[in-house]
């Protein structure tokens, strides 16, 4: 079988003539070994000055490994890096900052209690004398800077009180100030609304105007084809295709990235919704600071329907779901599971009447990443037969389990007995589903159950919960990916600032409506209750 | 990966770090005799070290001996890494072993000449291990309720255990007319010796404990819990245990375990307690704790370890004029190689053993919860 996009030539042939000039940053034949994986096979990338040059692939596909060669954190075992055209040999970050290249993480490396300015300095202190910061010196350029590339920001305000899109451009700032000229960013849309990704996307494109590289990570296929000027696609260490946006699609990229045919959209048919599974009504939550950040929501799930719930992160879905399995305890209103009030239950109570849970983030709650494979997929029934008799555990009862679910819901591991740490995300994530899924469950919460997956992936655990909605569970979907919550749910509730603030049936929600209710809550005053479809 | 790679994961940074102890032990040897003496002898660290293992297994009685030696640091280990597998750094084990050393005499004394003695054994081993886990169980419910840190709450609760020994044995158990404070024999409520000179009954209980804390740890559901807490207390929350109530138990049922340590060292060595009843047994727990790399079996050797070098001590300095102390330098570079584990890795060019065992956030996390031996 060919791989698709092999045939393709080097990308000069696919592009424009009058773009064609020399490049800003080579990667040739960059190969990097790891015990037992080759995260990068002879890599070739080519970046041209003014260029938005996407890198594409799934988790695993040697991005990072790529990007952390060409940052000075990783030393190749072959290839070479040429900066216009000249070799370079990076020590380390400090060496590719000096060289103009900088990286803009997924996780910002911002100091919240200290000012734009600071945070922008830091490590690259201006100074007026051999003791004192020249701190208007640097206000200066900040401002500057801000001006030139159209997003001028206070350099005195505290980073903590900007919005997550200034934030992510304070950090972009910080590069700019050190004078980089090839920016990376890793997948930089990740924690934005549509309306934030949208404005960042017009300073990336005024920052190639002036003639900054760009390479722009990601495994949005939407994004890449509308911010990219050339897209280059990895998968398991080896460029497998370059493409320009106007001659590629969704489909075409999705392929690409993940060596098969994929279904971007998971085929939905219509629900069935039952009787009402969870009833909630007039709920209240403080958060740790005992300030009321779910206030007064009320909602219905049926069996057999899923009810997504949007919202930009940080606007009470957290401090909701963890009250709804009792990790929290509410500070008013009332949770039915059925007809049994479970309000201020404790969690094993409320999961063995029959509620899962897939938490938002594995690594801190969903898994014990030092225990076994099949430890964790016996971690929220461990105590019961049969993995437990009393307080005896029965080993060879989890191990057979474990294999079982390991088949069932194909689970990329050597054994059930290696280390859960050791597998890939996309795999740690199918534990976690795996676990939960397979109890007998009448209500299923999925918080953010996709985040940084790859879209193969992506695809299993949507059909996965497609399949639960249809044999008459009840779901609960919370996720800050917009397009997760339109291609799963039945109905959506768009929650802002701790209220449901409007509900919708999802076939035919308009994409950008919803974006703007989960910015602004919506000018409009929307009954904050829920009714069943 | 084979069972032998997987054992050796395991066992390679304890075993290198006390090749690397040995090594420096040496420069210590052969540097303090050039400044007394000016002379370069290269064969007295051979000389020293040999007398070091005769001393301690030589003999029938030398190993008796080593074996008693043994016994309290086996139990305070446990004491130590149960902690550790909960998630908590346990500095108490010193107060909690003196504190129940202190009520097994209490109550031994009462019961000197009670026959058959296997009763006042009895209740004074019990009285003292309920005693340790009472003063376990202060730590624990402090954290548990009030967030307070366990490593800060245990250090106090050590002075106040060593004046509370201090305070008891001059006052209400004083033997009248003794020229300093000391309390009475504890007579027919000792631990029988059943080996040599000094084995008494301990020496065995020690091992069966050791035994039982491994079958707990690793088959039971408890233990489950408990090593979860340990090693991800979130990830144990949202599977529906109770963290809290899990640090509570952890820290009473390890103050029990150094509470006996404690109980069978006045009971079965000493027989009697001092105002100034000193011990470093507590400290060392911790060493043997790390250096067994928190499982109950790893314990046993590194306790048998420290055992023997506290037991061949004094053989060392008569045979080779190596000063006892020696045995102090050796016990602390070894705890030095395996808490700076980058030093040695890179000495020796070790791998880190895998994600979450090395880079863990809390120092008592990153030695208790990275530790996760597969259950059977």
């Amino acid at each position: 079988m060919s791989i698709p996009g092999e045939e393709i030539l080097p990308a000069e042939v696919a592009l424009p003539a009058e773009v064609v000039q020399a490049p800003a940053l080579e990667m040739r034949g960059i190969t990097k070994r790891y015990p037992g994986v080759v995260a990068n096979d002879s890599i070739n990338l080519t970046v041209r000055p003014g260029e938005i040059h996407a890198l594409l692939g799934e988790n695993g596909a040697g991005k990072s490994t790529l990007m952390n060669v060409l940052y000075g954190l990783a030393v190749p075992d072959e290839g070479e890096i040429l900066l216009d055209g000249g070799p370079l040999k990076l020590a380390g970050p400090a060496d590719a900052i000096a060289h103009g290249i900088s990286m803009v993480h997924q996780h910002f490396m911002l100091v919240p209690v200290l000012s734009v300015a600071e945070n922008i300095v830091l490590g690259e202190e201006t100074m007026a004398n051999r003791i004192f910061l020249d701190r208007d010196e640097a206000d200066r350029r900040i401002i500057e800077l801000g001006k030139r590339f159209g997003f001028e920001v206070d350099p005195d305000v505290k980073v903590g009180s900007l919005s997550v899109g200034w934030q992510q451009r304070v950090e972009i700032l910080k590069a700019l100030y050190r004078d980089a000229r090839i920016l990376v960013l890793d997948e930089p849309t990740a924690v934005l609304t549509p309306q934030e990704t949208q404005e960042i996307f017009a300073v990336l494109r005024r920052l190639a105007e002036q003639g900054h590289s760009i390479i722009f990570i990601s495994h949005k296929l939407y994004e890449v084809l509308e911010i990219a000027d050339r897209i280059t696609v990895i998968r398991r260490g080896k460029v497998v295709g370059e493409r320009v946006p106007s001659e590629t699609n969704e489909d075409d990229l999705a392929e690409l990235m993940v060596g098969r045919e994929v279904d971007l959209v998971v085929d939905r048919g219509e629900s069935h919704p039952g009787a009402p599974e969870l009833h909630v009504e007039g709920l209240r939550v403080n958060d740790d600071r005992r300030n009321e950040v779910v206030r007064g929501v009320d909602l219905e799930v049926r069996a057999g329907e899923i009810l997504g719930i949007a919202g930009v992160a940080g606007n009470g879905q957290d401090e909701l779901v963890e009250a709804l399995i009792g990790l929290r305890k509410p500070a008013g209103g009332k949770v039915l599971l059925g007809a049994n009030d479970i309000t201020g239950d404790a969690s094993r109570g409320i999961y063995e009447q029959g509620v899962g849970y897939v938490p938002a983030d594995r690594h801190r709650f969903g898994l014990v990443l030092s225990y076994s494979v099949a430890e964790n997929t016996v971690l929220t029934s461990y105590h019961r037969p049969p993995f437990a008799r009393g307080i005896l555990r029965n080993h060879d009862a989890i191990e057979r389990v474990a294999r079982e679910r390991i088949q069932e819901y194909d689970i990329r591991t050597p054994s059930e007995d290696v280390r859960m740490g050791t597998l890939s995300g996309g795999n740690q994530q199918k534990v976690v589903v795996a676990r939960e899924f397979s109890r007998d469950l009448k209500l299923l919460i999925l918080d953010q159950p996709t985040r940084g997956l790859d879209v193969g992936s992506i695809e299993f655990i949507h059909r996965q919960a497609i399949a639960k909605r249809d044999s008459g569970t009840a779901i609960l979907l919370v996720s800050a990916e917009l397009d997760e919550i339109l291609e799963l749910s039945d109905r959506i509730a768009v929650m802002f600032r701790g209220r449901i603030v409007a509900t919708m049936g999802a076939r035919g929600a308009d994409k950008n409506e919803v974006g703007l209710l989960m910015a602004t809550g919506g000018e409009r005053d929307v009954s904050p209750v829920v009714t069943a479809a | 990966m084979t069972r032998a790679r997987r054992l050796w994961t395991l066992i390679a940074l304890p075993t290198l770090s006390i090749v690397l102890a040995v090594v420096v032990g040496s420069i210590v040897i052969l540097v303090s005799e050039l400044l007394v003496s000016g002379r370069l002898r290269f064969d007295l660290p051979i000389n020293a070290y040999s007398a070091l293992i005769s001393g301690s297994i030589g003999t029938p009685n030398a190993i008796v001996n080593t074996l008693v030696q043994t016994t309290p640091l086996i139990l305070g280990g446990l004491s130590v890494g149960l902690a550790f597998k909960a998630g908590l750094f346990n500095i108490g084990a010193q107060g909690q072993f003196l504190i129940g050393a202190l009520v097994a005499v209490a109550v031994g004394t009462q019961f000197r000449t009670f026959e058959p003695g296997f009763v006042g054994l009895l209740v004074s081993i019990a009285a003292g291990a309920l005693a340790g886990a009472a003063y376990g169980f202060i730590p624990g419910i402090l954290k548990a309720v009030s967030g307070a840190h366990e490593v800060v709450t245990t250090i106090m609760l050590n002075f106040v255990a060593v004046s509370t020994v201090a305070a008891a044995v001059s006052t209400i158990l004083d033997v009248p007319g003794s020229p300093s404070p000391i309390t009475l024999d504890v007579g027919t409520a000792a631990l029988p010796v059943l080996f040599g000179r000094n084995g008494h009954l301990g020496i065995l209980i020690a091992p069966i404990i050791a035994a039982a804390m491994s079958w707990l740890l690793f088959k039971t559901t408890w233990g489950f819990e408990i090593r979860t807490t340990g090693a991800n207390p979130e990830a144990a929350r949202y599977a529906g245990m109770s963290p809290r109530r899990i640090i509570v138990y952890a820290m009473s049922l390890a103050g029990g375990l150094a509470g006996l340590a404690g109980a069978t060292e006045v009971l079965g060595v000493t027989k009697h307690m001092t105002a100034s009843y000193g011990t470093t047994v507590g400290f060392d727990s911790i060493a043997v704790a790390l250096l067994g790399r928190t499982n109950p079996l790893g314990i046993v050797f590194a306790a048998l370890l420290f055992g023997a070098m506290r037991s061949g001590a004094a053989a060392m300095q008569i045979q080779a004029g190596v000063p006892a102390e020696l045995v102090g330098v050796l016990q602390a570079t070894i705890l030095f190689f395996i808490v700076a584990s980058s030093v040695v890795r890179r000495i020796f060019r070790l791998r880190a053993a895998g994600p979450g065992l090395d880079e863990a956030t809390t120092i008592s996390r990153s030695y208790g919860g990275g530790e996760a031996p597969r259950a059977a």
